[in-house]
């Protein structure tokens, strides 16, 4: 076991800020990545359902 | 056996067997990028000991080494995908290219943060022109550039075909590139510093970036699955099949 | 064949004599921007003939990507560019007289006038005589990648910047040991193994761009 204490953990040996800047902002980074591919995937079903209630209700789309 | 036919693997390459296929992968490879994270991370700040000269700050390497090899490694597989598309004129591999990109160019801009979150206390400045780090900054222009040029064409069939070829004239440059900048930071040595891995990486650093590439490779296939997906469905949202698929799952 | 390209080579320099204005962009914006770094620097000539190859060659890769995204762009919006695809020329062969002749009007020009901004950088005679052969060698290789970019970029919205973002990274290497080899000279080391690096990549460029530029124009036409 390398840490005496979760205060040492946290600490990480005095670069506390280079180690969490660099953890933190990866795992940042792929949240982000994640919430923007379920934001996209809300809108592109509620376009294609958008799309279908037209086709159904004989829009100009012809369905194919 | 019928993994060893043609004709198994050819289904695959039609978007709309593809989707629900790719569906039901995403969570396998959700899972094992979570395992081998909890796995990797245990392994990076609990088993790996405190390094003699670098002290704690050497545990960036543990995302910063599997961060740099997955930028190189994805673009690799999209040159790979672009080239299969152009050459066999697939619509899936140059979806599954154009998929890999954003993912791609997120761990290059993560190699270079935390390359210079490590830079800062080992050669006391965040940023140095050292020959990789130099190299992996040239790797995400290119990226950029190919990310731009899909962007820019609004025809979906010219924009893969177009960013395919520039993906494809990047990837003959690379070595060339990789070459350059090495010759070049070998000839300004005097100006900069000399970056040298640890000499001696106890086995325990090694496993644990292993592990912590293995997590980014499988959260890297997940997130482009999930990717090609909302592609294809885009792509294919005159097809009956698709509008369908969007009602069901209401 | 042959003479289908020289009429080509030879109507596209006719074109471009007509309006001056294209061949001077390039030229008046290479003296400008390398004017412009003892404005931005400080007039010691001891800085000035330290930063003076890399100014030179960054300042030259920028002048001739000037004028790139007008490469195919007249022939595209006129027809030409249609009617050379479907005739029986090959198309590596007339995107190569294209860049020849591109290179002639916005590269040849910066090699003619770059010994006078060397020396306004303090570069001695021995590092003039290298800046202009790796310019000679060098700004053709910057036409022949610059011609795939043009190609890719034919027609689409925002295609001056983005050729730009598509090509500088390439731009890299022959930046790297063209300026490499004047610098290698004004510190008394030899430039040969620079040169010929960069006859090289010229080699290299002459065998691969031309096909690069002809898939890219077919991708761009269908």
């Amino acid at each position: 076991m390398n840490w005496g204490s979760f205060a040492d953990f946290l600490a990480m040996g005095g670069y506390a800020f280079y180690v969490w800047g660099s953890y933190g902002v990866t795992a940042l980074f792929l949240l982000i990545e994640v919430v923007l591919l379920m934001k996209r995937r809300r809108t592109l079903m509620q376009r294609l359902l958008r799309l279908a209630r037209i086709n159904r209700e004989g829009g100009y789309e012809s369905k194919t | 056996m019928q993994l060893f036919s043609k004709a198994f693997w050819l289904q695959f390459s039609s978007p709309k067997a593809f989707y629900p296929f790719a569906g039901k992968l995403i969570p396998w490879f959700t899972a094992l990028a979570a395992v081998f994270a909890v796995v990797g991370l245990y392994l990076s700040f609990f088993v790996a000991p405190t390094d003699y000269q670098q002290g704690e700050s050497y545990r960036i390497m543990f995302i910063h080494v599997p961060a740099a090899w997955m930028s190189m490694f994805i673009y690799l597989v999209m040159c790979i995908y672009a080239g299969l598309g152009l050459v066999l004129n697939t619509r899936l591999s140059n979806m599954m290219a154009a998929a890999l990109a954003p993912t791609g160019a997120m761990f290059t801009f993560l190699a270079l943060w935390t390359g210079a979150l490590w830079g800062k206390p080992t050669w006391g400045t965040y940023w140095v022109w050292d020959a990789r780090l130099t190299s992996e900054l040239i790797l995400l222009f290119l990226y950029f550039g190919y990310i731009a040029l899909q962007a820019a064409i609004d025809d979906p069939q010219r924009a893969a075909r177009a960013s395919g070829l520039l993906a494809i004239v990047g990837v003959i440059n690379i070595p060339i590139i990789y070459f350059s900048v090495q010759w070049w930071n070998t000839l300004h040595q005097g100006a900069s510093v000399t970056v040298t891995q640890a000499p001696t990486m106890a086995a325990t650093m090694f496993a644990a970036m292993i592990v912590m590439t293995l997590a980014f490779w499988m959260y890297t296939i997940a997130v482009a699955l999930v990717r090609v997906r909302q592609l294809i469905l885009e792509r294919e949202r005159h097809a009956a099949w698709v509008l369908e698929l969007a009602e069901a799952e209401k | 064949m042959m003479g289908v390209l020289r009429w080509l080579l030879w109507r596209d320099l006719t074109l471009a004599m007509r309006r001056k204005a294209e061949v001077l962009t390039a030229l008046f914006f290479f003296v400008i921007v390398v004017s412009l770094f003892p404005l931005g620097v400080g007039p010691e000539m001891d800085t000035l003939s330290e930063i003076g190859p890399g100014v030179l060659w960054v300042a030259a890769l920028l002048a001739s990507m000037l004028s790139l995204n007008r490469l195919f762009a007249d022939d595209y919006a006129d027809g030409t560019l249609e009617q050379l695809l479907l005739s029986s020329q090959p198309l590596p062969m007339v995107v190569l007289s294209k860049v020849l002749a591109h290179w002639l009007v916005s590269g040849f020009p910066l090699v003619l006038i770059s010994p006078v901004l060397g020396m306004q950088l303090g570069l001695d005679w021995e590092s003039l005589v290298i800046l202009v052969v790796t310019l000679l060698l060098g700004t053709p290789v910057l036409s022949l990648i610059g011609a795939v970019g043009a190609g890719l970029t034919l027609g689409v919205r925002g295609g001056g910047v983005l050729l730009s973002l598509l090509v500088l990274p390439l731009y890299i290497p022959v930046l790297i040991f063209g300026a490499g080899a004047v610098e290698a000279a004004r510190s008394g080391l030899g430039a040969d193994a620079h040169v010929s690096l960069l006859g090289a990549f010229l080699v290299l460029a002459l065998l691969l761009a031309p096909w690069g530029g002809a898939a890219a124009l077919r991708i761009s036409l269908d």
